[in-house]
């Protein structure tokens, strides 16, 4: 199979269109299944209470909002090396649901901060890198929207969401690097999970869920993006679905 | 089932207010970007019909 092949707006759109159904029902399943675990079935926490089940939608937003922004990065590299509009489709497409992640992450974290910590929000440093990642994804779409020519306005976000890409490992390493009150991470590569096997289980399904939420919603909006750059071509006013 | 009735789990122990808000925050958020999504489309179909 020729994966080029799927690397321009006409073979995409339709690729898109049939992928689309099969993950936003993925996603609806799999929300559902993980809210029932998480919200019904799974126990209180010792320490916390109940105020913890805030984590079935606090973590997989945070893991969201920083993968993300890597996928976004990693489309801008594409585009500024290969020239690939696609590819600056696809970045401008994850920015918006990446900043709607951070946000659910800072919001949901400062639901959960106040009663744990009792502060709706702390200068910690896991906080104020969350903070500026969100500014990036704003400097991002708005760099975006300001430039009228589309080919300077990819290459100018791209450049900065390049750049802006040094903010995630400081926002992932964060509570490692500094003395944060935002907890150390429950879950990594070395070691086991520090939290109970229904717990993580309910949270990974969220995350599942979260992730093909996410796929599903940037496929819509590439296809929206390529409806209003191809908007003069032949094969999109004779496409039927 | 972990919860003894339906208040219960209403009330989330005292914390019912940060849980729900919380996850009603995440999810009217999901459901904003699909209806902004979801109007663009319209306003495209509307567009191809006129040309």
């Amino acid at each position: 199979m020729n994966l080029f092949k799927y690397s321009s707006p006409q073979t995409f759109y339709p690729l898109a269109g049939k992928l689309i159904p099969w993950l936003a029902a993925g996603a609806a399943i799999l929300i559902v299944y993980g809210l029932y675990i998480g919200l019904l079935v799974a126990p209180t926490d010792f320490q916390q209470g109940d105020a913890y089940r805030i984590i079935y939608v606090h973590v997989p937003a945070a893991w969201f909002s920083m993968f993300l922004y890597v996928v976004m990065a990693g489309y801008a590299i594409l585009g500024l090396t290969l020239n690939a509009k696609l590819s600056y489709m696809m970045a401008k497409s994850i920015a918006p649901t990446g900043a709607m992640f951070t946000f659910v992450a800072l919001v949901t974290g400062a639901f959960w901060g106040k009663p744990t910590w009792g502060a709706w929000w702390v200068w910690d440093a896991r906080l104020t890198s969350e903070l500026i990642l969100l500014f990036l994804y704003i400097g991002y779409m708005s760099l975006q929207a300001a430039i009228d020519d589309t080919r300077r306005s990819d290459r100018a976000s791209a450049i900065l969401a390049i750049v802006g890409v040094i903010n995630v490992p400081i926002i992932y390493f964060s509570v490692k690097w500094w003395n944060t009150l935002h907890q150390g991470s429950s879950i990594n590569l070395t070691s086991s999970p520090s939290m109970a096997a229904i717990i993580l289980k309910a949270m990974l399904i969220m995350a599942l869920g979260f992730w093909l939420y996410s796929v599903a919603v940037i496929l819509i909006r590439v296809r929206r993006e390529i409806e209003d750059r191809e908007r003069n071509t032949a094969w999109l006013n004779e496409f039927k679905e | 089932m972990y919860w003894k009735s339906m208040s219960d789990f209403i009330q989330m122990g005292g914390y019912g207010l940060y849980v729900w808000v919380s996850f009603g925050i995440t999810f009217a958020c999901m459901a904003t970007e699909l209806f902004l999504l979801r109007a663009r489309r319209l306003s495209n179909e509307k567009i191809k019909d006129l040309l």
